[in-house]
């Protein structure tokens, strides 16, 4: 049994030469991504003085960090429950748009152009004097211009500005998915409209809406540009990675900083975990109306 | 296609339609807010501005040093571009065409920092960049940038190479055709427009990236969009026009690159990515 065998039995098990281009790339995510959270974990239980576990005890001890959490969530839930219930309906009327190009390429420029330059928009557009409320004031909706920078409505609505786009693409991507015929077989069954969505497109959707729960969530909930420039970041809109940010870079305390960012992952996780696991409790199956 | 012709529904599919207007409306109006802010002379209480000019355009240029920010910005955007593209492609051929124990593993880790908000991340990396005296500098923008840039041409580059044929290799191989000349003539070629569109969408998203830059940017590693954030952070301090100047050279940087991706990609690619995600 010589080098060749060996060569051999692992070719077998999948490994050989073009294996080996893995390494590369997974040496740079290691180094990168996997010990960097280790070191961050690791420095997050090493605090600059007090027991192991200082900084976590700091940080849900001290109203002005703990409440950090509540507040993120408090903006990125709604969003995403808005942004998502929005969605919905539109991407179920586009679908049936032959043109939907000139669309979504409209809708993708906010997701491109971020959050900063969103920020720096909506500061102007939302301002007192800005073209939303004096639209509002025109038709009279209004008396007086109502404040929408530099509190939660801002930020609230650079999250929906990013957000909707962002929910909506990845809904249509899932409604288009969907096989017509399953509709027309409803309908020809003599399902209302309302029972169609209820009882045929709801189900069949339910585990991407889940996907886009999360992600759109996950973006909701790192909001940190508009948070400080759209909103108000010493009151309402402190959200958990402004705390992050302000422990590890303006007090210089890596280790507190780095325990924030732990609690921040694990908050996000939970939220996840909790949709993501609501999920298997709806019909999992084929989206397609074909047989076999 | 079917259509209800019931009074319900009509006033449905109109209420439906004009949210999807108001929000088109309003996103444009934020743009707009900044382009026309941009060249106004002044512009306080009034729909429109007052007047007319280009002049903020050269004071923003002075003022936050554009020449060497955009340079900079290039340069950054460029090289993780071309790190993440050669790394990601070969990542990606062996993750498509290879079945070992573990590769669910690895899969996992590449999808992961598209799952985790950037600063949970971020905030630990810098650390270790920063101890290793990378901080503020070019490199150290480069490689925080690669965290999620990699992984991103790896999960789009895996259907592209799914969807080549292996016999198409295999009979190259039997033409005796080396692993160099394979590559060159066979796989490059076929394998061009994925890696053009892939690697464009990672330019549009590095121009973009902003939280992960703030982290790790020195006064001179600066790309434009936190060039962008500090301005509009420290407002007051500065013109709004000038700003909003600097924030429409922003745009147009991206959205450059933007129309030149969509020649390749559809636009909801640049979302569905978790479409592609192979596990699960």
């Amino acid at each position: 049994m010589s080098t060749a065998s060996l060569r051999t039995r692992l070719a077998v098990r999948g490994f050989d030469g073009t294996t080996l281009l893995v390494l590369p790339g997974l040496a740079v995510m290691l180094g990168l991504f996997i010990y960097p959270f280790f070191y961050g974990l690791a420095d997050s239980l090493m605090p600059k003085e007090g027991a192991w576990y200082a900084n976590y005890a700091a940080f849900f001890s001290d109203p002005f960090q703990y409440r950090t959490i509540a507040a993120t969530l408090w903006l990125a839930l709604p969003v995403t429950i808005v942004n998502l219930a929005f969605a919905v309906p539109i991407a179920f009327r586009v679908r049936l748009m032959t043109r939907q190009r000139l669309l979504t390429t409209i809708l993708v420029l906010p997701i491109t152009l971020g959050t900063v330059f969103v920020a720096d928009g909506l500061l102007t557009f939302l301002g007192p004097q800005g073209w939303f409320n004096r639209t509002l004031l025109l038709v009279g909706l209004l008396d007086g211009p109502v404040k929408l920078t530099n509190n939660y409505w801002g930020v609230f609505a650079s999250l929906v500005i990013t957000g909707f786009p962002f929910a909506f693409l990845l809904t249509l991507s899932y409604v288009t998915g969907i096989d017509p015929a399953i509709e027309q077989a409803a309908a020809t069954l003599g399902a209302s409209p309302r029972q169609r969505f209820m009882k045929v497109f709801l189900p069949l959707l339910v585990p991407g809406l889940a996907v886009t729960f999360c992600l759109a969530f996950v973006q909701a909930f790192a909001v940190f540009p508009s948070a400080v420039l759209l909103g108000a970041p010493a009151g309402p809109t402190r959200v958990i990675s402004i705390a992050a940010y302000q422990a590890a870079f303006e007090q210089y305390d890596h280790s507190l900083g780095s325990a924030i960012a732990m609690i921040m992952g694990a908050v996000e996780l939970i939220v996840v975990l909790i949709v993501l696991g609501g999920r298997s409790l709806f019909y999992r199956g084929p989206t397609g109306g074909t047989k076999g | 296609m079917i259509r209800d012709q019931g009074l319900a529904s009509k006033i449905w599919r109109f209420a439906v339609w004009a949210v999807a207007v108001l929000f088109v409306l309003n996103l444009i109006g934020v743009i707009a807010a900044v382009i026309v802010n941009s060249f106004a002379t002044r512009w306080l209480g009034t729909w429109l501005p007052v007047g007319l000019t280009t002049k903020w355009y050269f004071s923003a240029w002075k003022e936050f040093q554009l020449s060497s920010v955009v340079l900079v910005t290039f340069e950054v955007v460029f090289t993780v571009v071309i790190i993440s593209g050669l790394l990601g492609v070969t990542t990606a051929y062996a993750l498509a065409r290879r079945d070992f124990p573990g590769k669910r593993i690895v899969v996992l880790l590449f999808l992961l920092p598209l799952l985790i908000p950037p600063l949970t991340y971020g905030i630990p990396l810098a650390t270790v960049l920063y101890q290793l005296g990378l901080g503020g500098s070019f490199w150290g923008v480069v490689l925080i940038n690669l965290v999620p840039s990699l992984p991103f041409v790896v999960l789009v580059m895996i259907p592209f190479v799914e969807q080549i044929d292996p016999r198409i290799e295999a009979a190259a191989r039997v033409f005796g055709a080396g692993t160099g000349s394979l590559f060159l003539r066979i796989l490059l070629p076929l394998l061009l427009p994925g890696m053009l569109a892939a690697l464009l969408l990672v330019l549009v998203r590095t121009i973009a990236m902003f939280e992960l830059t703030f982290l790790i940017a020195g006064p001179t590693s600066q790309t434009l969009v936190v060039s962008l954030y500090y301005a509009v952070f420290a407002s007051g301090v500065r013109a709004g026009q000038s700003i909003d100047a600097m924030a429409v050279v922003y745009m147009v940087t991206t959205l450059f690159w933007l129309i030149l991706a969509l020649q390749f990609v559809n636009p909801s690619q640049i979302v569905a990515r978790a479409k592609q995600q192979p596990t699960t």
